[in-house]
This record gives C-alpha cells, structure tokens and sequence, in this order.
C-alpha cells in the first residue's frame, strides 16, 4: 500500500492511499507528480509575487513611467525551458514504467467476473468452468484476498464507468464491446466504487461495493451464491413469493423458482448484500419496504416503478424476500 | 514612402487572385475540406470496428460511378476553359466554358440518382448504408450549389460584369468547382476502390 | 466616380487640424436610427455586441453554476430534480465554453484588430456582422429550448448512447445539435474573416515580425477553427440524422459510440486552446505597457503560441482514456499530452522575465494580467497530471478534472478578458475604469475564484466524480463542497463589482485620453473612442512598439514610424490591402456600406434551423430561399465590365 494512512474510512473514495498491483504503482507517481506540481506553483507564485513587489516602480502613473527594458530576458526562457523538459522527460519515462507495471498481474487470474454497466446498477456474472459454476449477482462483488481479478466489462445501455479507487482505475463499459480491466486486494476489507461516467438521471447513485475476503470465506460465499433460492416454509413467505412473481419476476430473476427476469439485478442472494439499489438505500427492513413501496422517491428516474402493492402485500413480499440469504 | 521605397499605382477593389474575396474563398474551402475530411474519417473508423463482412458488396460496381467521375473531371476542364476565356476577353469561350460545366454537373447529378435508386441497402439499413448515403450525399449537395453558383456567374457574365480587368468571381466559382471535383475522387476512392484493395 | 478607375496611386498627406477627419467621418460615419444599428458593419461596434452579448452569457452561466453550487452544498439535497440538474450543467457547459468563451474573445478581437494591425476595418465588414447575428440567434435558439424545459440535458460533450433517442427522447438533444451547427456558422466566417485580415489589411511595414501577439492568438486560433469545427457539426449532425431518420451512425448495426467521442474530442481539444490563446495574446500586450518594457521573447511567444495549436490537433484521445484504448495509442497521446506543456510554458516564463526585467506599475488591469500567470500554471499542473494515464485512470471524470478546467477557463480566459476591460475599457468608452472599485473587484474574485474551486481539487483526490447531482453522507466530501458553494458565492459577488464599476464608470468616469497608459501599440494612436475610421491616414510602421520608438530608440532600422503622415484613401470607404508577409501595399479595398444582408441572412437561416428542429420542412426552404436571396444582394457585383473599359479608355 502506498500513501499516507488517511483515517480509516473517513475518505472511502480516496485514491491516494490504494491497495493491490493494479492501483498502487499508479499511486506512487500520483503523489509524485501531485509534490512536482505543488513546487512548481510555489515557485512561479513566489517568483511572480517576489518580482511585482521587488521591482515595481511606485509615486508614478503608467504613462509617466519610462520604459526602460533591463535586459533581454532570454535566459528566463531557456532556463525554464529546459527545467520544464527534464521534468516532463521524467515524467514521461515514469508514466511509460506505471503503465507498463499494471497492464497485468503476470499470473492468471483466480476469479473471472463480467461487469455489465446498466441504467444504474451493475450486473455481475462470475464466470465459473461452465455454466453450472456461473452465477450472477448484482451490486456487491467479492473477491479472494491476494489473488488478480479479471473483470470483463460490457455496456447494456449507454456508457458507464467501472471504478472503484482504491484498486484499479476507471474503465469505461460500452454497448457493443468488451472492455477489459483487473483487481487486485492484497487486504481484506469493503471497498467502495462508483459508476465514473456521466450515463443519465441516476449516475450520482450507482455505487458499486468490492469486498476481499480471504480465500476460504470467498469460496464459502461463492457457493452460497451458486445455489439457488431454498423454498420458503414460512406462511407469509410463501404468500410473498406469489406476489413476487406477479410483480416482480418480469423484471428480476431468483434461481430456483420460475421469476427469470432480467431488466432489473438477480435476487437470488438478495439478503446477501448490504446496500439495495446500487448503494442509494441500506438493506435493512425499512430500507427495502421503503424500495419497493416507492421506488421514485428515493432514486427518482430508476427503471423500477412503482408497485402500488398493499399494506399486507407489502409485509408478506418482504418475509418471502427476507428468505433469500 | 514606406521604408524608402515609392509605390507606383495600386489596383482598386481587387485584381483577380489579388482580391480579400479569393483568400475567402479559400478558406472556404479549407473548412470545407476538413467537413470531407472528418466525414471519410468517419466512415474508416466504423469500417476498421467492424472487419469486413461489414461491406454490403464485395466489389462495388464501377459501371455507373467510374463514367460518372469522368463527366465530373471533363467538367472541371470546362470550368477551366470558361476561366481562361474570361480572362483573355473572349466572350464565347466564356459563356460556353460555364454553360458546359452546369451540363456536366448536371448529368453527374442525374446518373448519382440512378445509381442511389440502384443501391439494394438504405440510408437506416446499417452503418454503411449511413455512411454511403450520407457521404455521397453531402458531396451530392456541393455540386448543386457548386451548379447554382455557376449559373449565377453564368447570368451575371451574360449581363456584362466580368471581363479581362475584372472577373475574380470567376476565378472563385472555378476554384471551388474544382475543389468539389478533387472531393469527389477522394469520395469514389473510399467507396468504389478501397473495397477492391482488401 | 468611385471604383470606375481600376489603378490608383494613393496619396500621401500629413494630418493638419481638422484635415481629413470631417470628410472621412462623412464616409465612414453610422446611419441614424435603426436601420442604422441593424445595418452597422462597424467592426468597432460589433465587437462591442460580441462583448456585452457574451456576458450576459457569463452571468447566465454563473447563475446556473450558482443554483447547481445551493444544490452540491450539502449531502443528498433536494433542491433540483435530476433532470433540472442535468439540464443546468449542460447549460452551464454549453453557455460558457460556447456562448462565452470564444464571442468574448472574438469581441475583442473584433474591436481591436484594424486599430492594432492599422486598418479602416476588417477585410470583411459585412461577413462580421453575419457572424455576431448568427451567434446571437444561436444563443436564443438554444436558451429557447433550457426556458421551455427542453434544454440539452447530456452535458455539453453529449455522449451517445445517452443523447441518443433511445434513451433521451424529447427534443433537448435535437436543439444542442442544430444550436451548435448554427454557432459552428458564425465560428467559421468570424475565422475567416481574422485569416484574411491578418494577411491582407495590416498597415504599410507591418511586417510579419511586428504584429502584436494578441493578432498571433486570435490568428492561429481562427485557422484552427477553420479546420477543428467542422468536426463537431459534423457529429451533431450525424447525431441528428440518427435520431430524426434512424441513421446507424452511433448505434447497432455497425454503428459505433466510439465514434461520437473521436469527432467531438477532435474539434473539443483543439477548441479549447482556440479559447485560451487570444486571452494569452491579450495579456502578452497588455501586461508589458504596464512593466514599462517590450514583451521578453516575442518571437519565441509567437512560435509557442502557433505551436501549442498545432500539437493541439494532436492530443484528443487523452479525453478518452479510460474507454479501453489499445497501449500503443495511449502511450502516444499520453507523450503528446506532455510535449504539449512546454510551449505553454515558455509564454509562463516570457511573462515573468517581463516583470522581472522591467519596472511594473500597478494597476488593476496590471493586477488581472499578472494574476493570470499564476492561475494559468495551476492550471497547466492540473492538467500535466491528467496527461499520465495511469494517473489520469484515477483523475478523470473527479472534481479534479473540474478544477483543472475552471483553472485554465478561468484563469487563462476570464482573468484576462478583465484584465483587458480594464485596459481598453477607455479606449473603447473615453473614461477610465475607477481603481479602487477595481481593486475591490480583483481581490475578491482573486480570493472568491480560488477558496471556491481550489479544494476541487482535493475533492477530486477523495474521489468525489463529476456529473452527479449529488453526493453520499460519510465520503468526506460534504464540508468542502460547501467552501466551493461559499467561494462561488464571492467569486460572483467579485464580478457583480466589475458590472458595477462598468456600469457607474460609463456614466462618471474619469476622461481618457488617446494614450492613458502610455502604451506601445497603435490603437493608442487614435482617440478614445476612436472615429468611425479608425485612422485620418494609414500609419507607415518600422517596428513593433511604433509608439515607443521614441523611448526605445529603434530597432535598428533607422526608419522610424510615421503616423501622421501616411496613405489618405478617401474616395469612399477604403482601406489599404498589402502582401502578407511584408506588408508592402499591393491593393486599395473597396469597403462595403452598411447593409441589412447579414441580418436578413441570418433570419433566413433561423428559418432553416427553426424547420428543421421542428420538422416543418417548408419553414426550412423558405429559410433557405431567404438565405440563397440575402446572399445574392451581398455578392451582386457592382460593376458592369464594359463601363470599367470605358472609363479607361
């Protein structure tokens, strides 16, 4: 890891401080090129400052004052000239070795995942031997601590962006082709992304969560993932499933019963994730009954509409819901 | 004076390409050219995304195009010859040189349309069928203005305004003629030739 | 009889008392009335439309920025829609980098260059006026759309999927699209107007070497945009022939989105130092007469401004970084993108050593223009950064990329253009600006520009993208943004105090004379404001500081200019035309009267544009019946032939 250790999780968002192969090398020269920077504008702003105060000529009006040129100043312009190009030979030469550090982990990738960037929220496919070690899910990714990530990256709509700071940067998802980028934890923890191009009324919401767990845990979660849905026992979860598929299953898939939806995310594991609609509302009880009774008040422009489902309704969707760990 | 030299008589208003008119024009065509210019850069980008089954024809018939060009060139040629009759005074030249060159881009015109009605994709079938269209099409549109323009210098030359001391006009209308036709070989190369080169 | 010789020697005279200002005000002098003010080809009055035209858009844009800062000053707000939002950043975008941006400079420009250059005018008058009424049509065409709801809602770089119909169905996008080929008119004939100029109309022994910089801005801009705009009309029109006729340019079939960006980014980055270069030129002027001493390096600044527009052509793809570009174009662009510092950078340094090397006297427009220099390198920095693609894959589309860009519009455009107000506010009025209001003035947009935008950069390190119209609790990101909302806040007020001192300094500002800063340069040789001819007799030049000679001694030459004694040209309005590099006098042009053509062109125009974005075809062809007629009494010659061979026997 590189950078100084900002406080926790006071910046989730922070690329200066990245963890992993991907970001890190990135990272160095971030803060390099941040300290040239920085020094250049003090130098100028000094240099400017200082000349106007020492040199200015005072008790008399621009058209009095004569003109009196003291030298040519030549040299000002091939000592900066000069200056400046070493510094962006350095730079350049830096650039080419970061790029070069982080266009592969150099060893195949543990997990492979398809990243689709949808009106805004994010399908995830991990892509397993065959077909019946693939599974999709939605939102919230995790990957083995430790271990390069391969993330094939594909547009259903319009261009979004796939960025999640502190482990890789960003890379564009459009229709029509599949782009390529990777990721890497060497740290277990939660990492937060957000979509990083402008794609339309919720592009402020559509935050997507990377958690690395360490590899056990990751293939424990992964075949949890890989079944489908237990059917409910529970009365009120039973009554919910009927109303989820008259609602719902045109739009959202659950593996295992007949709901094969697949405009809206999979939510098979629903209950396994922490954030409901790309990370704009908590999965906690209120959060989801608030969702589902009214989508448009919390994420106005989502492609989810209303459900004007009733009171009772409402209780039982959420039980039958409840059941999908 | 200006730095110790005198200067003698100066032509007033303009002398033919001596005139702010023709720099003008120029420029003109340099935005124009660039229009050409992003437009084939368009179509090449899409063709080297897609691979080449992209092209709905294989190898595009020349039957109509390439005759076609050849009308399009002869007609600079008359444009050309109009130009020199204007400026060696000799009327006829000049009225026929314009004349001929409006025949000419008409007929271009006219064996175009037969050969868009000819074509089996549209202007919304696909990319191609955009670009063919689209292309060929702002081109299509040059040369009408380009006819329009010279069918005004033609009714202006009849009325008398031009002649050996003054006929930059001219000079504008041809350049711009022969621009639309160096356009059109750049056209009919991206479209008719490149197919044939792989 | 006028224009019936076709050679003529012009005479020279020396300027005595009234002698020949009263006749040539006769010739040169405006219309009463409004036939009058519709028909001026007056390049001095239309640079000043072109400058009260672009701030009103300035304020329009900072108010939008204004509510868009209430908006973003606080965590998940709700004073704007969504949708309200994504209208007025676009508008914002839009309003400033097109509706601003570039009019003031051509303002400017516009006002300024036959006086610099030494000219009755410019080579095209009437071209000039076309190119301010199209603009100004083209700014209330797409105002019209933002104040019926339907204003462009993709941002102002309107990337497709998105402004697709498929996905934004409404007219929005079609209004940006025609808007924008409308302005792309007035862009390209105000160029080719500038190139003309520059080669044919400058004075007697203007010679290549003696032009001041800010021609050399305005210049390799004008070229620049002769061959850049034609890109971004052409991808809104293919934008538009996709969402009217179904056309497969970015989309299925073959189409790519890709497409839209390479188009867009072609003329985009081009564009943007297309807005920049003229302000440098601007302050390349201005801030040597204050320093009391010819700018250092002139030739070196003049090379470096034509070679950062060249490179310009060549960096496009560093906006693309992140869409999954193959190493070799990245590693290319990102060179390209670094290369491309170093001419901005001598201009940097050209600017100090005239400081260091001269004796500055401070003024506010001394203040504007030295300001700048220390703006412009934070904005060079940022965007150095953002050339290194690894580290752009992190910058891109943050709030340090908005900072960047507000530094360099900011700092390298709107700093300047005050700077300029203040400097040829006199020559443009007869009255002083008052400098204590214009110390208030500078302090506070001095502190308000950077309280307000610097933290976004720091914004932008946290990783808070932009385009959103709000923003999460806890990411850190909520007690800065409510310093920028603060900081734009007093960056406004600070421009309120320019519209103030304006305002007020019109009325009861101290009268200026023709030189009130004891300036180099040739507009300064004439009064303050200037007569309808600019100049009673064409100047004969011998250097670059022809008021200054004196003070100077000269440049070696041994001649010295003479600008009361020079070429009289009054049978008509005319001006001296002379060989581009030298500026020997090889042509008397014939300038042309007033005229209602540009106007009525311009409506005709609307017509079209108007029919087309409402799919009234026979108000399209009627639009382009008018135009095809304006276009013919503009251009219908006005000499019969056999009445020339007469005259000459």
């Amino acid at each position: 890891m590189v950078g100084f250790p900002f406080a926790g999780g006071a910046w989730p968002m922070t690329y200066l401080r990245t963890d992993g192969p991907r970001a890190d090398p990135a990272t160095a020269l971030t803060w390099a090129l941040i300290g040239l920077s920085v020094f250049v504008v003090v130098l100028i702003t000094l240099l400017v400052g200082v000349g106007v105060a020492l040199r200015r000529r005072r008790g008399l009006a621009a058209a009095d004052a004569p003109i009196e040129p003291q030298g040519d100043g030549i040299a000002w312009l091939t000592i900066g000239f000069a200056l400046t190009l070493v510094a962006l030979g350095a730079t350049l030469v830096w650039t080419m070795a970061a790029l070069a550090a982080i266009d592969s982990p150099g060893r195949p990738a543990a997990v492979t995942i398809e990243v689709t960037g949808h009106e805004w929220w994010w399908e995830a496919r991990y892509l397993g031997a065959g077909p019946d070690d693939s599974f999709t899910t939605a939102n919230e990714i995790h990957i083995p601590v430790g271990e390069p990530v391969k993330v094939l990256l594909k547009g259903a709509d319009v261009i979004h962006a796939f960025w999640v700071p502190a482990l890789t940067g960003k890379t564009e998802t459009i229709p029509g082709r599949t782009n390529l980028t990777w990721l890497q934890a060497d740290h277990a923890g939660t990492y937060r992304g957000q979509c990083a191009q402008f794609c339309g009324l919720q592009h402020a919401h559509m935050a997507v969560y990377v958690i690395a767990q360490p590899p056990a845990e990751f293939e424990a979660w992964r075949l949890g993932q890989l079944a489908g849905a237990a059917a409910p026992s529970d009365p009120d979860a039973m009554a919910g499933q009927a109303v989820f598929a008259a609602h719902c299953g045109e739009c959202h898939t659950v593996r295992g019963t007949p709901a094969h939806g697949s405009k809206g995310p999979d939510l098979t594991h629903l209950m396994s994730r922490r954030t409901l609609a790309a990370g704009a509302v908590p999965n906690t009880t209120g959060g989801l009954s608030g969702w589902i009774a009214n989508p448009q008040a919390l994420k106005p422009g989502a492609k989810m509409p209303a459900t004007f489902l009733s009171g009772p309704q409402l209780v039982q969707l959420r039980a039958y819901l409840e059941t999908l760990r | 004076m200006v730095d110790g030299v005198a200067i003698g008589a100066l032509p007033v208003g303009g002398q033919g390409r001596n005139h702010v008119a023709w720099w003008g024009a120029l420029c003109l065509i340099a935005t124009e050219a660039s229009l050409f210019a992003y437009l084939l850069f368009s179509y090449a980008y899409i063709a080297l995304q897609n691979g080449s089954a992209w092209l709905p024809e294989r190898h595009p018939s020349l039957a109509l195009a390439l005759p076609d060009t050849g009308v399009l060139l002869l007609s600079s040629v008359a444009v050309w010859w109009g130009e020199r009759g204007v400026i060696q005074g000799r009327r006829g030249q000049h009225l026929a040189g314009l004349s001929i060159a409006i025949a000419l881009g008409a007929i271009f015109v006219a064996v175009q349309m037969v050969e868009w009605s000819q074509k089996r994709f549209g202007l919304a079938s696909s990319s191609y069928g955009s670009l063919y269209f689209t292309i060929t099409g702002f081109h299509m549109v040059h040369v009408v203005v380009g006819m329009i323009i010279l069918a005004t210098l033609l009714g202006w030359s009849i009325a008398g305004y031009f002649g050996p001391r003054r006929h930059t006009p001219i000079l504008i209308g041809a350049a711009y003629w022969h621009f639309v036709d160096v356009v059109w070989l750049f056209v009919f190369t991206t479209f008719y030739v490149t197919p044939y080169l792989g | 009889m006028r224009g019936l010789e076709s050679t003529r020697k012009p005479k020279l005279v020396t300027i005595d008392g009234d002698y020949p200002g009263a006749r040539l005000e006769a010739i040169w002098g405006a219309e009463p009335g409004l036939k009058g003010w519709l028909s001026s080809v007056d390049h001095k009055e239309i640079g000043k439309r072109y400058i009260l035209t672009a701030f009103a858009f300035l304020i329009l844009g900072g108010l939008e920025a204004l509510v868009m800062r209430a908006q973003l000053a606080g965590p998940e707000l709700r004073l704007l829609t969504p949708e309200q939002y994504n209208q007025l950043f676009t508008m914002h975008g839009l309003t400033m980098i097109f509706l601003y941006a570039s009019p003031i400079l051509t303002g400017f420009s516009n006002f300024l260059w036959p006086l610099l250059l030494g000219s009755r005018d410019m080579a095209f008058p009437r071209l000039n006026a076309l190119s301010y009424w199209i603009y100004l049509a083209a700014g209330l065409f797409l105002y019209a759309g933002f104040v019926t709801g339907h204003g462009p809602d993709d941002g102002w770089f309107n990337y497709v999927p998105y402004a697709s119909r498929a996905y934004d169905a409404g007219v929005n996008i079609d209004v940006y699209a025609l808007g924008l080929i409308l302005l792309g008119i007035s862009t390209s004939v105000g160029a080719a107007n500038f190139v003309v100029t520059f080669l044919q109309t400058r004075a007697p022994g203007m010679s290549i070497g003696r032009v001041p910089i800010l021609t050399w801005g305005t210049l390799t801009a004008s070229v620049a945009n002769l061959l850049a705009v034609p890109s971004v009309s052409l991808a809104f029109f293919l934008l538009w022939m996709d969402r009217q006729f179904g056309t497969r340019f970015f989309a299925t079939a073959g189409g790519q989105p890709l497409l839209w960006q390479h188009l867009f980014w072609m003329f985009g980055h081009p564009w943007v130092y297309a807005i920049v270069l003229p302000a440098m030129g601007m302050v390349s002027d201005g801030l040597p007469t204050f320093c009391r001493r010819p700018l250092v390096g002139y030739t070196a600044v003049a090379l470096s401004t034509v070679a950062t527009m060249a490179l310009g052509f060549g960096v496009w793809v560093h906006h693309m970084f992140a869409t999954g570009m193959p190493s070799l174009a990245l590693s290319f662009f990102s060179g390209a993108s670094l290369i491309i510092t170093l001419p901005s950078a001598v201009a940097v340094f050209a600017w100090t050593a005239t400081i260091w090397t001269g004796r500055p006297v401070i003024t506010t427009a001394f203040l504007f223009f030295a300001s700048m220099i220390v703006l412009f390198v934070i904005g060079g920095v940022s965007g150095f950064m953002t050339a290194s693609v690894p580290v752009d894959w992190q910058l891109t589309d943050t709030y340090f990329v908005v900072a960047h860009l507000h530094y360099v519009l900011i700092g390298i455009n709107v700093f300047p253009v005050v700077g300029g107000i203040y400097y040829w506010f006199p020559k443009m009025t007869g009255r002083l600006l008052d400098e204590r209001l214009g110390q208030w003035n500078f302090w506070t947009m001095f502190v308000g520009f950077n309280v307000g935008f610097f933290p976004m950069h720091i914004l932008g390190l946290l990783g808070m993208p932009r385009r959103v119209y709000t923003y999460a609790y806890g990411m850190g990101w909520s007690g800065l943004n409510l310093l920028v909302s603060v900081g734009s806040l007093l960056f406004a007020i600070g421009v309120l105090l320019l519209l103030v001192n304006v305002v007020v300094s019109l009325k009861r500002g101290a009268r200026a004379g023709a030189d009130p800063w004891g300036a180099p340069t040739l507009e300064w040789a004439v009064a303050s404001p200037p007569p309808s001819y600019n100049f009673a007799v064409i100047p004969i030049i011998a250097s670059r500081h022809p008021l200054w000679e004196a003070q100077l001694g000269n440049d070696g030459a041994g001649a010295r200019s003479q600008l009361s004694h020079g070429y009289l040209l009054d049978q008509g309005r005319e001006t001296l035309g002379t060989t581009p590099l030298d500026a020997r006098p090889n042509l008397i042009l014939e300038m042309p009267e007033d005229s209602l053509a540009p106007l009525l062109l311009t409506l005709g125009l609307c017509g079209l544009f108007i029919g087309g974005l409402a799919h009234a075809w026979w108000l399209a062809a009627l639009g382009g019946l008018v135009v095809f007629g304006a276009l013919l009494d503009w251009l219908w010659p006005r000499l019969i032939h056999a009445d020339l061979e007469k005259a000459n026997g």
